[in-house]
């Protein structure tokens, strides 16, 4: 006999008519407002810093998991500083409403000493049992009354592994081998529901009601209540709210003409607990850099902002963001300034001893570069490009470009700022002497590096920028270093995002394939980029893209091309019944396995519809599809009406599928319509 | 104003009044404090430990003739290890600088995301570099994994980088200007080891010689880590920290090597690996060396 079972929430759900969260929680509010007992719950996990980039993530996964609890409640708040994730619930019951679970007994057909042993284990007698209708026929249940749990209780029980269960992209062990992992070591819990702590622990710390304030300008211990404890973080020098930071370093930059950067803003909002701007500034002398080089310092190396002056350029100050309040004494901008001023020293220094060399004699010291270990040097990687940059059309200027484009990796200033690759090798070539379309195209060759990044600057920069990436896929795929799923480690996706995007924007109208070469995996790689940037970046309906795919895909110039005359006529009256003929017109083909190669012969033609259509094809042959659509389609509909493209007689009926495969060939230059997606 | 001297004797008496041991530096060549026996193969095993010590660094491709004032071929490091890492470890961290002098209130500090790696030892940790006033005076690991072996307690490795963070006390903008002990400075007591160095590394090193050199060491610690039987039960006599100092001695080699352009792309990732290799075979063998099992068996 089968074990009992017991329903799962489910089920539950079932026997009790409220389920919608909606509906729960008003019944809750009208009891606990009755009651006066809705309750609020603070929970803080407190840390040593967490990373900034990912805390936003893990303050969302945090939220999912407290609500995969299904506890009943008005609203929810997360809120992070570094050291600390929040979760603040809102209209909490005291105790869930007791509810009543199905326990499944034996079949009706049971014997009646498995129906008694049943209800003895429930501790009821055979007639509290009911007789319940299920999909699998009747059998013996029983409603067993279930108190509902108070809300403590379950938190106290879930918390340990939702806290434990927040995700982050690494995490680490602390406490010994096999020990709680989490993103930094968890020094402190709070966990209070109304007046009461939720008691538990989680990796050796027991949840409370103490919190800490700021390292430096807050007490390490405070004791703190649902009520006041936003109120007392702020006394210690913490504001929770990550919104509220943001706004008082926007605000306390407002007088200052500091240059957008809402990324580094976003950084800087997670890296402090009392975020608070300071100005400095730096010897006007280093402005004689290359502002590509002072910026990067400034915003990558020491997370400032860079300000300009009133004609929007670049001005001899900074902008940092302490994690403290003040700096009476001046310490903290005079650090910040003599730390700026080595790097910029620094900078100088590489570009100096840089120039010692000329990038064009760098070039035989790439044999020291490795690009990639089965591919080898980046002397190897620089010829293969100096061969495709020729390939691609490209002048003497490409081709000085190419050899000239990975030089900058044995500069010192690369090898300091990895990020300036390309810019500074641009840089250094125009400084020294180069024409002005090399210099540039060394400079952007990396571009596009996300899409929405520009495109090299002009025609000679992009077929330097093709012919790395194309190199890159090659080899890459021909050492089998294939991305899969979310693994792309060496950004292949984006490389090949690059190519398909200069390719189309910048009217390459060659062969993709071409120079793609005959890799199918790789084939099959670009065929998905290609159809991801039409449709996600370009905003093509998917079946139109299938459409005109199916029809060719590697000159991509012509593909968009297609694919524009194709969605301006699909809102035509007679477009969408063209295409389920032609549908109808694929499916007739394939059942009979016919794949042309015949030769139509007019004297076998039905004279009528069928003769008519010929003709009409004769007249529409070559011509643009727009001017002919609408003359095909009544045709097409009369033939389909009139004629039985089976005919008995073998010849007939073969020659009518030779008709229809013409007609397909003839349009299926543009696109295969029987792709596209018709309501008819 | 205190001198560099001041500042290490400062950081030493704090560390030592928490418990560690002051060890004195390592007398084999090492890129890093994190490579000296005292870290790289006390850190494995069950056995609480602390240490500090300070630990000349040299990274041959960092040199510069001794013409930057911010890059140096060999470099000290004070080197703190607390096994297993405290639950208070960041604000005894915080007590070291208040030690030398710096009024935290006063200043701005951030921990920043760093994690450490370290693939010819098979190691890597998770920390910050510590960044006061935007200078990174400081990295906070705690460790893992070493010689590809995941800890058994997890370590917290304080490195103070000496030069700049006395610079920064001494407001000097070269290392060479701060003052050593008073009436010397650093440029006086050191420059000439980094002018002779750079020109040695870069210029002069012998690289067929440093490749012999390179495979005898290699060959030894081959040699000693096949005679390592487990099974043995006088295993613990076996020279496993000789051993290791061949390991030390190829990584050394190595990174000459590198800095005098002499090793090839293909050689590279090979020559990494044959160090990777030996690291983690002396730290397997010192992990089955010193375990408590071992321990057990021998009293027995």
């Amino acid at each position: 006999m089968k074990s009992p079972m017991v329903d799962d929430a489910a089920g539950t759900a079932a026997a009790d008519p409220v389920t919608s969260t909606q509906q729960r929680r008003s019944d809750v509010e009208t009891a606990a407002e009755a009651s006066g007992l809705a309750q609020r719950f603070l929970l803080e996990i407190g840390t040593e810093e967490i990373p900034d980039w990912m805390i936003p993530a893990a303050l969302e996964n945090l939220r999912l998991l407290f609500e995969k609890l299904d506890l009943p409640h008005d609203s929810l708040r997360l809120d992070a500083t570094p050291r600390r994730l929040v979760l603040r619930a809102y209209g909490l019951p005291l105790r869930l409403r007791d509810r009543e679970e199905r326990v499944q007994g034996p079949a009706k057909s049971a014997p009646a000493q498995a129906v008694a042993g049943f209800a003895r284990k429930q501790g009821v007698l055979p007639e509290d049992l009911v007789l319940e209708v299920t999909a699998k026929g009747e059998y013996y249940s029983f409603r067993k009354k279930v108190p509902g749990l108070a809300v403590k209780e379950i938190l106290a029980e879930a918390l340990p592994s939702v806290i434990l269960g927040i995700y982050f992209p690494k995490t680490m062990y602390w406490t010994g081998k096999g020990g709680a992992r989490f993103i930094r070591p968890i020094r402190w819990i709070v966990a209070l529901l109304g007046e009461d702590i939720v008691p538990f622990e989680v990796a050796g710390v027991r949840s409370g009601a103490l919190t800490a304030g700021h390292r430096r300008l807050g007490a390490p211990e405070i004791a703190v209540t649902v009520g006041d404890y936003e109120e007392r973080l702020r006394n210690h020098y913490v504001i929770l709210s990550a919104e509220e930071r943001r706004e008082k370093i926007v605000g306390e930059m407002a007088g200052i003409r500091v240059k957008r950067d809402p990324a580094l803003l976003e950084t800087l909002v997670y890296l402090t607990e009392w975020p608070k701007p300071i100005k400095g500034s730096f010897d006007p002398q280093f402005l004689q850099l290359p502002e590509e080089v002072l910026v990067t310092v400034m915003r990558h190396h020491q997370k400032y902002f860079s300000v300009e002056d009133a004609s929007g350029k670049l001005a001899p100050q900074f902008v940092a963001i302490m994690n403290t309040d003040s700096d009476p004494e001046g310490f903290i901008r005079r650090g910040n300034e003599r730390v700026l001023q080595a790097r910029f020293n620094d900078a100088r220094f590489f570009w100096d001893s840089d120039q010692k060399k000329k990038l064009a004699d760098r070039k035989p010291d790439l044999a020291h570069v490795t690009f990639q270990a089965e591919l080898g040097s980046y002397l190897e990687k620089t010829d293969r490009m100096i061969k495709l940059a020729a390939e691609l059309g490209g002048d003497a200027h490409a081709v000085r470009a190419a050899a000239l484009s990975k030089c900058d990796l044995t500069t010192e200033l690369v090898k300091e700022f990895t990020e300036l690759q390309g810019v500074v090798g641009g840089l250094y070539a125009r400084a020294q002497g180069e024409p002005e379309p090399v210099w540039q195209s060394v400079y952007d060759h990396y571009k596009p590096e996300s899409m929405d990044d520009a495109l090299p600057r002009h025609r000679t920069a992009r077929i330097v920028a093709l012919a790395d990436k194309l190199d890159t896929l090659r080899g890459s795929f021909a050492v089998g270093l294939i991305p899969t799923g979310s693994k792309d480690p060496f950004a292949l996706r984006r490389a090949a995002q690059g190519v398909v995007r200069i390719w189309a924007e910048g009217k390459f109208d060659l062969a993709l394939l071409d120079l793609v070469g005959a890799d199918t995996n790789l084939r099959a790689f670009f065929e998905e980029r290609v159809r991801y940037y039409f449709k996600d970046i370009r905003g093509f309906k998917y079946d139109e893209i299938n459409a005109c795919m199916a029809a060719g895909w590697s000159n991509l110039v012509d593909l968009e091309a297609r694919l524009e005359r194709v969605q301006a006529l699909r809102p035509t009256p007679d477009f969408e019944p063209l295409a389920a003929s032609f549908k109808r017109i694929r499916n007739i083909l394939e059942q009979a396995k016919f794949t042309g190669g015949a030769t139509l012969d007019p004297t076998l033609l039905e004279s009528g519809p069928e003769a008519q259509l010929h003709d009409e094809y004769l007249r529409i042959a070559g011509q643009p599809i727009e001017g002919t659509i609408a003359r095909l389609r009544p045709k097409i509909d009369l033939f389909f009406d009139k004629v039985l493209v089976n005919a008995p007689d073998e010849r007939i009926r073969r020659n009518r599928l030779m008709l229809l495969h013409t007609l397909r060939e003839e349009f299926s230059k543009v696109a295969d319509f029987s792709e596209i997606v018709t309501n008819s | 104003m205190q001198s560099f001297q001041e500042i290490i004797l400062k950081l030493k008496q704090y560390w030592a009044e928490r418990g560690c041991v002051i060890q004195e530096p390592y007398d084999t060549e090492v890129g890093a404090g994190t490579m000296c026996p005292e870290t790289f193969l006390r850190v494995l095993g069950p056995e609480p430990y602390r240490v500090a010590y300070v630990q000349p660094s040299r990274r041959p491709a960092d040199g510069r003739y001794g013409d930057n004032p911010n890059r140096l071929y060999k470099h000290q490091q004070l080197q703190v290890i607390l096994k297993p890492a405290p639950v208070d470890v960041i604000e005894q961290y915080l007590g070291s600088l208040e030690a030398i002098g710096i009024d935290l209130k006063q200043h701005d500090l951030k921990l920043e995301e760093d994690n450490w790696e370290a693939p010819t030892l098979g190691a890597w940790g998770i920390g910050w570099q510590v960044m006061l006033d935007g200078l990174e005076i400081s990295q906070f690991t705690y460790f893992q994994q070493c010689g590809g072996i995941d800890l058994d307690l997890v370590p917290a490795e304080l490195t103070y980088g000496l030069e700049r963070l006395t610079a920064f006390l001494q407001v000097k903008d070269s290392v060479y200007d701060i003052e050593w002990a008073p009436g010397f400075s650093y440029g006086f007591v050191r420059h000439a080891d980094e002018l002779q160095y750079s020109v040695y590394n870069f210029e002069m090193a012998d690289i067929e010689m440093l490749w012999k050199l390179f495979d005898l060491y290699e060959g030894e610690a081959a040699r000693l880590l096949k005679l390592y039987n487990p099974k043995a039960p006088d295993k613990k006599r076996f020279p496993l920290l000789p051993a290791y100092d061949q390991v030390l001695k190829c990584s050394n080699l190595f990174n000459t090597l590198d800095a005098r352009g002499a090793i090839s792309v293909t050689e590279r990732v090979g020559v990494i690996q044959r160090v990777r290799r030996m690291a983690v075979g002396v730290a397997k063998a010192w992990a089955d060396q010193q375990s408590a099992a071992t321990a057990a068996e021998a009293a027995q």
